[in-house]
């Protein structure tokens, strides 16, 4: 399905662009899938945790006792007593985000509660039952304060402030202000203003937050089985927290049940199951349950945005003014902050158009709910829906298609390197060839005259289109890397030829299902010559890999991709060199070919089973001055640049039930271009996902809270996720431009569905309801919006 | 506050008699899991919405969160591990691997047993049907579209193999 043909400098690599199966999905058909909670160790133990009945109040008195005097309990700790067990308490800042301030946090809550869900103490017990038991046991006093649940009224002149150091509830306000925004409103022929809701909801990975701690007191040896996206950012945190050199603190991320962004932070409950473990000298076991999974796992997308476009009677974009109120929760998550969403948000709205006038301004604050931060797509489902949706209104005010609107204003193919008016550089985008695409694949045209022929009938459709850029391979020069947080930017891989002619490849990125260890496997086969069932690919355990960021932000193709590609060339080159002495020969005209040494004439003249078993065994048989090494580590950084971006385009088609307000999704289609092309299966069934993860959003996911900041939804079955019944069909095409920051060529695709598909949703909603003068700009958007937009209710 | 109050329960796992004694109030799925080892059904919600857990008692499409496991005395019990090893969904999971049809693979045992049903009705069916009938349950990752083509395209292999039209 690729536009382009996969050429030249990266050619002999032959597993790229082939769509290999992943080997992990045998073991997970079978039931062998090997998660934490999988996982039993001797002696093990299980933690329950007491959590804050209320979003603000303070612990008057707590009583352990009768917990602790509960049979088969063997420890209870409050969250003072905790306290004394760390370091000290962690700050969410990042010192590249200027002015920004958070309070200081416990793993548990020492004198006070800031929110519903907050862990207040923990209870070990030989089992979870027993655990839960005597959790019930425990006697808190509790003395409830005012709390904040409603963004507005945290900045209100008399609103009560959650922490009275920082003196307010603002935790970080952001302008970008480029050209002259009020003269080119002033001037421009037509504005469109309009005020944005988007809800707050969760990342829910069916398989919750889960972590199996050890420790043997004899070696100072700590062991973190866990269900983590980033075991080295892990590692660190544990470290610093507890005290325990890093180098002593082993993480394994065995099978990984889903994650999205929600398993790459610091949970306070986590702390304290380890914390536990130390104490005791015994597994502990925490497995987050459903119910406190919805009440302490991050949260995210809680934003309100107005914003208006600028446009010429031409259809010509002159600019966008946005500002954007973010609700965090009570803390700012460490180690990457509450505030990215926001950030993001003004990075990325009317990124794909070449306006010259931007002002972005954007104000966090802290609310009385769980911590949000970091989940899938980060403020880009936001930005995205909120440019793309001006574009829209103001293409039918002045009667041009979307398309076309489009069209007029998009960088073309051919500008890059260019520079977006938020003060991103862009490099390698496609959005005029994917328009192209999606357009014939969509049958633009032809789609359009049947929903013509449907409002005839009575049957209101509608066509959605969303642009979008996203950042994907974050560089170390942007966020994190300059702000000071315990998170590695670049990432590694160590590749090694075995005795037997077989290749570990030991990298720093890790797999959650989406196949980051079979697009590995692709990159070192192919760059190696050897057939990729003579590949193993370690990830996930930091004793067994080298040191490396895991994998968030769409980097684990992109960055670890080419730390493998890079390693596996070093490789190959000593293999050359060794086989040239043993043959005799020109170590240019040799190559390595289905796992052998072949000779310019294409001849197989040493496999690599005997040159592995020469340099392990027989080594009498080099010359003198050849120390084999065979292990070859390489890392790659972006150098530059804050990200890889991606581009793309989606389409929706929907039907609305104006009686009942019911969005049905008819189809819906991507165009997407990440770059060098590795997996083509892989990469379409990351889009699909990420398209239906966006539609929860954009249609269903809300975490209701009430004004005493009480989520009332936090159950599955009350907190509404898409299912298979409901979903569309979604195709998939990719448009191919290689990035020209690595030799890979690769850029991330993993958010990429989520963060444009509430927007051609919420565009394809507004262009059904059009005929009724109707529009929602609010998500999710429920059939009672879309009844409160048509005026019915 | 009942504590361990236990039963003794003897049932069929898998083709294998179990004898065991258990707490009143464990569910089936954490005996599975936790006392017998078959880790294969997975816990996503404990409260019977998401499927993850889904299994095959008496013949029928159980939700293990939602039964005891004293519940389940005298009864006969599949599990993943017991469909995989009879064979009976084998097409079905190479169908699963060949079109990608998981991602994380916490959801999957319990929707190949989901499909497992569809598959004993031995009849074809359209992809909204396919959907409809997997509604209750839950994948974040894949997005459906993968796991409908997998369930489609073995309903459509066994089929033809049956001589039916398709």
């Amino acid at each position: 399905m690729s536009e382009k043909g996969r050429s030249s400098p990266l050619g002999q690599m032959s597993y790229l662009g082939q769509s290999v199966p992943r080997l992990g999905a045998k073991a997970a058909v079978a039931g062998r899938g090997r998660y934490t909670d999988d996982i039993q160790l001797p002696r093990m133990l299980h933690a329950a945790f007491v959590r804050s009945p209320y979003a603000h109040a303070r612990i008057v008195d707590i009583d352990l006792a009768a917990a602790r005097r509960h049979e088969g309990i063997h420890l209870v700790l409050s969250g003072r007593e905790l306290a004394q067990r760390v370091t000290g308490p962690w700050v969410g800042t990042l010192s590249c985000f200027a002015g920004m301030k958070s309070a200081p946090q416990y793993p548990m809550a020492v004198e006070r509660a800031c929110w519903a869900g907050e862990p207040v103490a923990i209870v070990v017990g030989r089992t979870r039952a027993a655990a839960e038991d005597a959790a019930e046991l425990i006697r808190i006093d509790w003395q409830e304060l005012p709390a904040i649940a409603e963004k507005r009224a945290a900045l209100a002149p008399h609103a009560p402030v959650i922490h009275a150091e920082l003196g307010d509830n603002l935790a970080f306000r952001k302008a970008i202000d480029t050209g002259d925004v009020e003269s080119a409103f002033a001037g421009a022929d037509l504005v469109v203003e309009e005020t944005f809701e988007f809800a707050r909801h969760t990342g829910v990975s069916l398989e919750p937050r889960s972590l199996l701690a050890t420790y043997d007191k004899a070696t100072g040896k700590l062991t973190i089985i866990t269900s983590s996206q980033c075991p080295h950012m892990i590692q660190r945190v544990f470290a610093e927290t507890l005290g325990i050199p890093d180098h002593n603190v082993q993480i394994i991320a065995p099978d990984v049940g889903g994650s999205f962004g929600l398993k790459i932070h610091t949970y306070g409950d986590e702390v304290a199951t380890v914390a536990a473990a130390i104490e005791l000298g015994r597994p502990v076991k925490f497995i987050a349950d459903r119910l406190e999974s919805f009440v302490s796992d991050i949260h995210a997308r809680e934003n309100s945005v107005t914003a208006r476009i600028a446009v010429k009677r031409s259809g010509e974009i002159l600019g966008f003014d946005v500002d954007v109120l973010s609700g965090a929760g009570a803390y700012s998550q460490y180690p990457r902050t509450s505030v990215f969403e926001a950030n993001q948000i003004l990075n990325v709205t009317g990124g794909p158009y070449r306006h010259r006038h931007y002002r972005g301004r954007a104000s966090v604050v802290y609310l009385n709910k769980a911590p949000s931060s970091q989940y899938r797509a980060v403020g880009h489902p936001i930005g995205n829906a909120v440019g793309e949706h001006l574009v829209d209104q103001a293409a039918y005010r002045l009667g041009i298609d979307p398309i076309e609107m489009r069209r007029r204003n998009v960088f073309a193919d051919d500008a890059y390197p260019s520079l977006s008016a938020s003060g991103i550089k862009l490099k390698d985008l496609s959005h005029q060839r994917c328009l192209d695409l999606l357009v014939r694949r969509m049958r633009y045209d032809e789609l359009r005259r049947e929903q013509d022929e449907m409002r005839l009938a009575g049957i209101q459709r509608g066509i959605g289109i969303a642009l979008f850029i996203k950042g994907t391979s974050p560089g170390p020069l942007g966020y994190y890397g300059s702000g000071g947080a315990p998170i590695s930017l670049q990432d590694a891989c160590v590749i090694k030829l075995e005795p037997n002619g077989g290749v570990i490849c030991a990298v720093g990125v890790t797999e959650q299902g989406q196949g980051t260890n079979t697009i590995m496997g692709q990159i070192a086969a192919g760059a190696l010559g050897v057939p990729i069932e003579a590949v193993r690919v370690i990830s996930g355990d930091t004793d067994a890999v080298p040191y490396g960021g895991g994998t968030f932000g769409s980097r684990a193709a992109a960055i670890g991709g080419e730390a493998v590609l890079q390693a596996a060339r070093a490789l190959k080159e000593e293999i050359l060199a060794i086989a040239s002495e043993l043959l005799q020969a020109d170590p240019a005209r040799l190559e390595i070919v289905d796992g052998s040494v072949v000779d310019a004439a294409g001849t197989r003249r040493l496999p690599l089973a005997e040159i592995g078993r020469i340099c392990h065994f027989q080594l009498g048989e080099l010359p003198a001055g050849r120390q084999p090494v065979l292990s070859h580590t390489r890392r790659f950084r972006l150098v530059e640049d804050l990200y890889i971006f991606a581009n793309g385009v989606h389409g929706a088609y929907v039907e609305i039930d104006t009686d009942t307000g019911f969005v049905r999704l008819l189809q819906h289609w991507v165009v997407e271009d990440c770059g060098r092309l590795i997996n083509p299966q892989l990469a379409d069934e990351q889009v699909r996902g990420g398209c239906v993860q966006g539609i929860g959003g954009a249609l269903y996911e809300h975490l209701i809270y009430d004004a005493a900041g009480q989520l009332s939804n936090g159950t599955l079955a009350d907190y509404l996720v898409p299912m298979a019944a409901e979903m569309p069909e979604i195709d998939v095409a990719h448009v191919e431009t290689p990035s020209s920051l690595s030799e890979l060529g690769a850029k991330g695709v993993g958010e990429s569905g989520t963060g444009a598909a509430p927007a051609a949703v919420m565009n394809a909603v507004n262009d059904a309801l059009r005929p009724f003068a109707a529009r929602v700009t609010s998500q999710p958007i429920t059939p009672e919006t879309v009844l409160v937009a048509l005026g019915k209710i | 506050m009942g504590g361990e109050e236990s039963m003794p329960i003897r049932l069929t796992v898998n083709g294998e008699a179990v004898t065991h004694v258990v707490p009143v109030r464990q569910h089936l799925v954490d005996f599975l899991r936790g006392t017998l080892g078959f880790t294969g059904t997975h816990v996503g919600c404990e409260h019977g919405v998401c499927g993850a857990c889904s299994l095959r008692v008496d013949g029928v499409l159980v939700r293990g969160c939602l039964m005891l496991a004293v519940q389940a005395d005298g009864a006969e019990v599949v599990t993943i591990e017991g469909l995989d090893a009879s064979g009976e969904i084998a097409d079905l999971q190479q169908a699963f691997v060949e079109r990608n049809a998981l991602q994380c693979g916490f959801c999957t045992p319990g929707m190949l047993m989901a499909a497992a049903e569809l598959l004993r009705a031995g009849e074809q069916k359209t992809r909204a049907a396919i959907r409809e009938h997997l509604a209750g349950n839950f994948c974040r990752c894949t997005g459906y579209h993968a796991i409908v083509d997998a369930v489609s395209a073995t309903l459509e292999r066994r089929a033809h193999a049956g001589g039916k039209r398709v």
